[in-house]
């Protein structure tokens, strides 16, 4: 599949007003809002353009599997540091559009922080390049980024340029036996330390912390942490960024990220914590207005991950916006999508 | 979709009228005394009397102000140190300044979350002195940082020199109090991670005071390594000491910082700080590893492997902190101490893949026979970001014109090699034609509907940073004049 193939659809969509589900593997078809429009399958624009271990970067076209590309960066000993999940073969585009990261956020940032650029095909069919392929460049409106969890619904994103880092000579895991508030607490005392924590996960009564680094570096923090060391570790974390970990199991899966040093919530079904106790997965029937006003008042949001489509078609996946925010979120997509023919609903049913 | 740029002609009187009944009046400036030392930011070269100077001290101050200008018409160029190298705080002649510099309080440093709140107009340092008792700190240190503020770093996505490894400004916020021209409040990012909705503090972080007038900043801190070392080794060509940069990435080093000067640049330097560098050496190359001693000891170890493999001649580790300083004095004073030894110099500010570095210096070297200028060289070579230091004498006759065109030939240079026009310092009105050479018309027309969506009628900082298509036409530079140097005091990189 061209590039060209990509514009002349968006075009024809555009001039018929008619809407376009973007789509490569569909692993992410259970996220955001409900699914609308015609599919534009973009697996087929695949292939990695550019890599360059040495630049520290990567390019390649949006269909291609992030299999395909770790698998490249692994032979040169790099990594995307962001750990995005493959779930079912997820491909580049997919990882960028939904800005979903993995354990190893918590120190290496997120998505966003790792792209340096993006082709965009707007929704008029247009093709824009913004950013590059070097790490500082502070010309124009940092597009790239912004185009980073936007869910398909300000472009097609035809090709992208991701920062890539060296995988750690070292990783350890450590395992310790706490409750969910000594887990919240313990995490943040770590932070605050120059230790090369990587990962964090609890899960009923237990708190793994991967350890990533420098041989003498992650030695010493063992030391210096105690803890009893995790085999098997490296199986065990793919399990939790892939969300294949018993954890993430339940019909209705809530995502609530918060400030980290937030103290256990009343709310029922927590599962897991990661992210230092920024990230923290409810499996809980309740009233999604409880859900979301818990995290709120907690000075975070909450979103509906993973529910049963009776409750999806009631309920956004997203906190929703203030009236102001909202508006220019519309301004913003009418900017890069005049029709609003791009994944309509998909982050928000407003627009 | 190109409405032409448009043209402000303000009522004066009206408008200080206006101004008078909502802010106190120590919070305002007309006269034109009092003007002048706004005319300008760290740019001298262009300068502008704005209308008048807001000094709110309120974030209602602030609304009232940017509501006010909207309904009238006219422009506001927000401010805060003043310390921009592209001209981004230059005032327009028919709007007002807004400086942020009274909300200057740290309203929170949370040691336990890791994160400061504070106002738009606290200095850059002063947030990592406040949160020194706790072992934490602010990352992106750009030199100026001691005069410099969170207002103008957020505008401007600032560097520092340990982007490398710790990113940019846009890396290190977690949230925004924004005002838009129309005197709304908006907040974005937040506290936890992924904030709902567009990501747009990547939209805000680097638009140049373009799209909203930010009232509180809230950033990331983090924990002080405990120690770091700096690596010092000399190189008989410059293609080489390229090599070695690409050699430490390549062997998966991050370091926390990686710079090289050229010959022309440690020749100017040693006679002033006596940092003792090579001065047989083409290049030097400076790497510096911080972490957990056990760390640093094993980087140390293998960055100097990788040197001396890659055909490093002398390679010397700091021994102590008071070595480690000693060997970045010299770096850090590479703008003086050029300034010394040429009546002026003209500092570039273009970013190329470091694997073009070698290309660029010997494009370089061909430049300074065909203008009859010399430029001495330093980079952050970890990053790619290139100042190129053009030395001439505005004296005589015509050569400040050469040191133009030699200027504008690195800059083309380092968009045709695959960079951009600027790291670090922004476009500003300093870069604004140059936009046209990185940009085609399509991405150029989206950034003015991104504009558009926040500021319908274009009155937040008015012709910068993104050009009307009618000025796509010839570049622009940035002159720095010994003599005529705002914050002298300041380390220059
Ligand atoms: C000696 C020296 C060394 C320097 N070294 C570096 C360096 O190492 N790295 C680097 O990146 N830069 C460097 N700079 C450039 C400069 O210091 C930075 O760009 C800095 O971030 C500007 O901050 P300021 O407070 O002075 O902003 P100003 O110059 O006052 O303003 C800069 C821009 O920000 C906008 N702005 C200011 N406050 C706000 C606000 N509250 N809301 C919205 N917009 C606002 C202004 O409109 C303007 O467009 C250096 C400058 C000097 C003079």
């Amino acid at each position: 599949m061209q590039l060209d193939e990509i514009v002349a659809a968006v075009r024809a969509a555009h001039e018929s007003h008619s809407p376009l589900r973007l789509r490569a593997a569909g692993s992410k078809d259970f996220y955001g809002g409900l699914l609308a429009g015609e599919v534009l399958d973009l697996s087929g624009h695949w292939g990695i353009v550019a890599y360059e271990p040495t630049e520290l970067y990567v390019t390649a076209k949006c269909g291609t599997p992030l299999s395909e590309i770790e698998a490249e960066l692994a032979e040169e000993g790099q990594m995307l540091a962001f750990e995005p999940p493959h779930f079912a073969g997820a491909t580049l585009g997919g990882a960028i559009a939904a800005g979903l990261s993995g354990p190893r956020r918590q120190q290496a940032g997120a998505v966003r922080d790792f792209v340096l650029g993006i082709k965009l095909v707007d929704g008029t069919g247009q093709v824009l390049d913004f950013g590059g392929q070097v790490m500082k460049n502070v010309a124009g409106y940092d597009v790239s980024r912004f185009i980073a969890g936007s869910l398909g619904t300000l472009g097609v994103i035809a090709e992208a340029t991701l920062k890539v880092l060296p995988r750690p000579v070292a990783e350890t895991t450590l395992e310790f036996a706490c409750d969910e508030a000594e887990a919240v607490r313990r995490l943040n005392e770590w932070g605050g330390q120059p230790l090369p924590v990587s990962a964090s996960f609890w899960f009923e009564g237990r708190l793994w912390l991967r350890l990533s680094g420098a041989e003498a570096a992650v030695a010493a923090a063992c030391r210096k942490l105690g803890g009893k060391v995790s085999p098997g570790a490296a199986a065990w974390w793919q399990a939790v960024r892939e969300q294949t970990h018993a954890a993430y199991a339940g019909p209705t899966l809530w995502r609530l990220a918060l400030p980290s040093t937030t103290p256990p919530l009343a709310l029922d079904g927590l599962r897991a914590i990661e992210w230092g106790g920024g990230l923290r997965w409810y499996v809980t029937e309740a009233e999604p207005a409880v859900v979301r006003a818990a995290a709120t008042a907690a000075g975070g949001h909450a979103v509906l991950y993973r529910a049963p489509e009776s409750l999806r078609c009631l309920e956004g996946a997203f906190a929703p916006l203030s009236p102001a925010l909202l508006a220019l979120h519309r301004r913003l997509k009418k900017a890069f999508d005049p029709r609003g023919i791009l994944n309509p609903g998909r982050l928000y049913a407003e627009f | 979709m190109n409405p032409p740029e448009p043209s402000f002609a303000t009522d004066r009187a009206k408008l200080l009228r206006r101004l008078q009944l909502i802010l106190p009046a120590h919070c305002l400036l007309s006269a034109e005394e009092d003007l002048r030392p706004y005319e300008c930011d760290g740019l001298t070269a262009y300068r502008e009397l704005p209308l008048a100077v807001c000094l709110p001290e309120t974030e209602g101050q602030v609304i009232d102000v940017l509501r006010n200008c909207h309904q009238m018409g006219v422009p506001v160029v927000a401010r805060g140190a003043g310390t921009g190298l592209s001209g981004g705080a230059m005032p327009h002649a028919e709007g007002v300044v807004l400086s942020l510099a009274r909300f200057n309080k740290i309203l929170r440093v949370d040691r336990a979350a890791r994160l400061a709140v504070v106002q738009p107009g606290v200095r850059n340092l002063a947030v990592s002195e406040a949160a020194a008792p706790f072992g934490l700190y602010y990352a992106p240190d750009p030199s100026s940082q001691i005069a410099c503020t969170l207002g103008g770093n957020v505008a401007e996505n600032s560097g520092g020199v340990h982007c490398l490894k710790y990113g940019l400004t846009v890396h290190n916020v977690l949230r925004l109090r924004v005002v838009s021209i129309e005197g709304e409040v908006f907040e974005i990012g937040g506290e936890g991670p992924d904030a709902p909705g567009y990501d747009l503090l990547a939209l805000l972080i680097g638009s140049e005071g373009m799209l909203g007038v930010v009232t509180e900043v809230t950033v990331k801190l983090v924990p002080k390594p405990e120690l770091a070392q700096v690596v010092m080794a000399s190189f008989a060509d410059v293609a080489q000491a390229g090599d070695a940069v690409a050699a430490i990435i390549a062997a998966g080093i991050i370091l926390a910082g990686l710079e090289m000067m050229d010959k022309a640049a440690t020749a100017a330097v040693e006679p002033f700080v006596k940092a003792g560098y090579d001065l047989k050496a083409a290049a030097i190359l400076l790497c510096e590893s911080d972490g957990t001693p056990e760390e640093v000891a094993e980087e140390i170890a293998r960055v100097t492997a990788v040197l001396t493999e890659a055909g490093a001649g002398e390679v010397r580790v700091s021994r102590t902190e008071a070595e480690r300083l000693r060997f970045w004095a010299g770096r850090k004073a590479a703008f003086p101490a050029v300034g010394r030894i040429t009546p002026d110099y003209y500092c570039m500010d273009g970013t190329i893949p470091r694997k073009r570095l070698a290309e660029m210096l010997s494009a370089i070297a061909e430049m300074e026979h065909k203008y009859g200028l010399r430029c001495a060289n330093v980079f952050h070579a970890g990053d790619g970001n290139l100042h190129p230091l053009i030395m001439y004498d505005a004296a005589k006759p015509g050569e400040w014109r050469w040191a133009e065109a030699f200027g504008a030939e690195i800059l083309e240079l380092s968009v045709a090699l695959g960079g951009s026009i600027t790291g670090e310092h922004g476009v500003g009105i300093e870069k604004i034609n140059q936009m046209c050479v990185q940009f085609s018309t399509p991405e150029l027309d989206a950034f003015r509907r991104v504009k558009a969506a926040f500021d319908e009628n274009g009155l937040l900082n008015p012709g910068k940073a993104v050009p009307s298509l009618h000025r796509c036409a010839e570049y622009g530079r940035m002159h720095v004049h010994q003599g005529d140097l705002k914050f002298p005091e300041l380390e220059r990189f």
